[in-house]
């Protein structure tokens, strides 16, 4: 046992006592850069959810004298639209809607496509057939024409929508955790985890969702930017959201016959769609290396 | 010797000392091979076909043979990864599937697996990795159980039990893997190439370790190598297959004097000499093996023997034991003195 003891020495002491969770959020908090982003992620939730105590201006409260007022003018620090509402007060209450609309189909298609994609993964055989088979029907349209095929045929609305874009995102959510499911089923963690007698729903949640989380949580992170476009999208379509309810990609579409008139002022909806999808971005890479223990 | 122990918990004894603690029959496993536009059968890979063997309580049994003969298919099927598809799998008197379920028969096989980094889950901490097993199988104290294990392998508990497998190195990694398997109290373990991956100094304190476990608690091994040395070293027994089948079974010290099977006698020789003036005479084995979709008729080592005739084309040679009685068992036509071999029953020259 000599040999063994020498090993020992050599070996720095480990932070002992430490959950994997607790170790994830000191990682993150070393990041500033993630850190930033989830201050400005959390920063358009807050003023999104508290837009009504802020004192801002009605943002359905047009004026025809003020119409395309440029930024920086008095009473209306970001201008007026092309029906003279206040910009800052229809930005803040549109990341309402608009956060929502992004949010809520990517999060629904996250644990839609993710159970479907693990127990395609896990099980294999006629089980992945049938499920892949099915998701790869939806691969062979453009989500931009699935989105406004199904939105059409359920009907003009928020809710709608919010079911078509589920639909829309399920298919590449579910291939992506397909694929590292059944990379991590053929390891031989799973085998020693099997062989110990577990059920497959506790080999399930011990050991494969552990692994496959993080690169499914970031492919669907990423989706959201595109999710919240595509909402955009059906609303321009007059499938969405309709006005004068405020939306980001709606007011996007609506200033944009004013981008010679003012082009800073109809720019303002793309640079928070920009802003937001940036930093969830960030932040869902953020995550992911805090995530992965093996960094 | 005084009273052997065993780990806590550990199954109850029920066929008493003369009864093997695993009897293996027939034991038969095919894999589909699937192609064309529907997916259809196309042929078939005869993994293992018709493997016997047994396990006596204590003992240790090597299983050697190339690449693709079907050792780690067994080793699978042993403990229920991979489904049968004929053959019987008896542990301690009771036959699995019928009076033995596969959860028990887990409860008392376990195995160790080569490759010591992925068969360790990379998000539990080492504590959690051995103790899921005893977890699930409803054991009492599970992380103190992992924590006392850790110790008697050589990892003080205080430092690696918070760590993760990526933080230590190959052979402790291995000891992990080890006190995982100890974890759920088995009376037999299955070692899957578990020192292969190891560097040779790493690679002799893992298996004095596992002699030391064997002693201590009590314990049945299946040891799978291609390593003959390392076979010789810990084993009691030796097994050698060849595509599927078992060839030849003998004790350590009487395989090692003198193979009684010629693909035997070709692995031996096959093992670089020590000694200078005992250099090897045995011409090495041509080619690759045949392909187990589409094995030889008869025997199947005839295509690579030297001594093979035409009985040994037309017929498959039964496992027999060399005498009347003996422990050494063969399938080799040249050891059946009826088989109608010109050369049954005489010297094997080389």
């Amino acid at each position: 046992m000599a040999a063994l003891d020498t090993q020992l020495v050599e070996d720095p002491v480990s932070e002992a006592g430490k959950g994997y969770w607790s170790g994830v959020g000191a990682r993150l908090i070393r990041d500033p850069v993630t850190m930033i982003c989830l201050g400005v992620v959390l920063l358009l939730i807050l003023s999104a959810i508290f837009a009504p105590y802020l004192g801002l201006a009605d943002p359905y409260k047009g004026s025809m004298v003020k119409r395309l007022a440029p930024i920086g003018t008095e009473g209306n620090i970001l201008g007026t639209d092309e029906q003279g509402r206040d910009m800052l007060a229809r930005l803040i209450y549109g990341g309402r809607l608009t956060l929502f609309i992004g949010l809520t189909p990517v999060v629904l298609a996250f644990f839609i496509g993710g159970t479907l994609g693990i127990v395609a993964g896990y099980a294999g055989g006629w089980v992945n057939t049938v499920i892949m088979r099915t998701v790869d029907v939806f691969f062979a349209f453009p989500s931009v024409l699935l989105a406004i095929a199904i939105s059409g045929a359920l009907g003009a609305g928020i809710v709608n929508s919010l079911v078509s874009l589920t639909i829309v995102f399920i298919p590449p959510i579910t291939r992506v955790a397909e694929a590292v499911t059944s990379g991590v089923r053929a390891l031989e963690y799973i085998d020693a985890a099997r062989a110990s007698g577990a059920n497959t729903l506790t080999v399930i949640r011990v050991h494969v969702i552990g692994n496959v989380l993080s690169p499914i949580f970031v492919y669907a992170t990423s989706l959201t930017s595109v999710c919240m476009i595509l909402a955009a999208g059906l609303s321009f379509l007059g499938i969405g959201v309709r006005p004068p309810e405020p939306e980001w990609g709606l007011m996007l579409n609506t200033l944009r016959s004013a981008i010679y008139v003012n082009p800073w002022l109809s720019a303002l909806p793309g640079v928070m769609i920009f802003i937001t999808s940036l930093c969830l971005n960030l932040l869902s890479d953020g995550v992911r290396s805090a995530m992965n223990v093996r960094d | 010797m005084s009273e052997t122990k065993t780990l806590p918990d550990t199954t109850p004894d029920k066929g008493g000392p003369a009864q093997p603690l695993l009897i293996v029959r027939d034991l038969v496993k095919y894999f589909p091979v699937r192609g064309g536009i529907l997916g259809g059968k196309k042929a078939v890979v005869q993994a293992v076909d018709g493997v016997s063997f047994e396990v006596r309580k204590g003992e240790t049994l090597g299983i050697v043979g190339e690449s693709g003969c079907g050792k780690s298919t067994t080793a699978r099927l042993l403990i229920g990864l991979l489904e049968k598809d004929k053959g019987e799998i008896i542990y301690d008197g009771q036959a699995l599937g019928s009076r033995l379920s596969l959860r028990d028969l887990r409860r008392g096989v376990q195995m160790v697996f080569q490759d010591s980094y992925a068969s360790l889950n990379p998000r539990l901490t080492i504590e959690a990795s051995i103790a899921f097993g005893a977890r699930v199988q409803g054991l009492s104290d599970p992380v103190g159980r992992a924590r006392k294990l850790m110790d008697r392998v050589g990892l003080a508990p205080e430092r690696f039990a918070q760590r993760y497998p990526h933080e230590v190195s190959g052979g402790q990694r291995q000891r992990i893997n080890i006190a995982r398997a100890l974890a759920m109290s088995p009376r037999l373990v299955v070692l899957d190439e578990a020192v292969s991956a190891l560097d040779k100094s790493v690679e002799a304190q893992v298996l004095n370790l596992l002699s030391d476990l064997r002693r201590e608690f009590g314990l049945t091994y299946i040891f799978i190598s291609h390593d003959l040395n390392v076979v010789r070293y810990i084993s009691d027994r030796i097994l050698v297959m060849y595509l599927g089948e078992v060839v030849e079974i003998a004790p350590v010290d009487q395989i090692w004097t003198s193979q009684a099977h010629p693909y035997t006698r070709s692995l031996f020789s096959a093992m670089p000499s020590m000694d200078p003036d005992n250099r090897t005479k045995e011409p090495p084995l041509a080619g690759d093996p045949p392909n187990p979709i589409n094995p030889p008729s008869g025997c199947r080592f005839h295509t690579r023997c030297r001594f093979a005739e035409s009985v040994c084309k037309a017929r498959v040679p039964a496992l027999k034991p060399l005498t009347a009685g003996s422990e050494h068992l063969a399938a080799c036509h040249l050891h059946d003195l009826g088989s109608g071999h010109s050369k049954a029953g005489k010297e094997m020259l080389p």
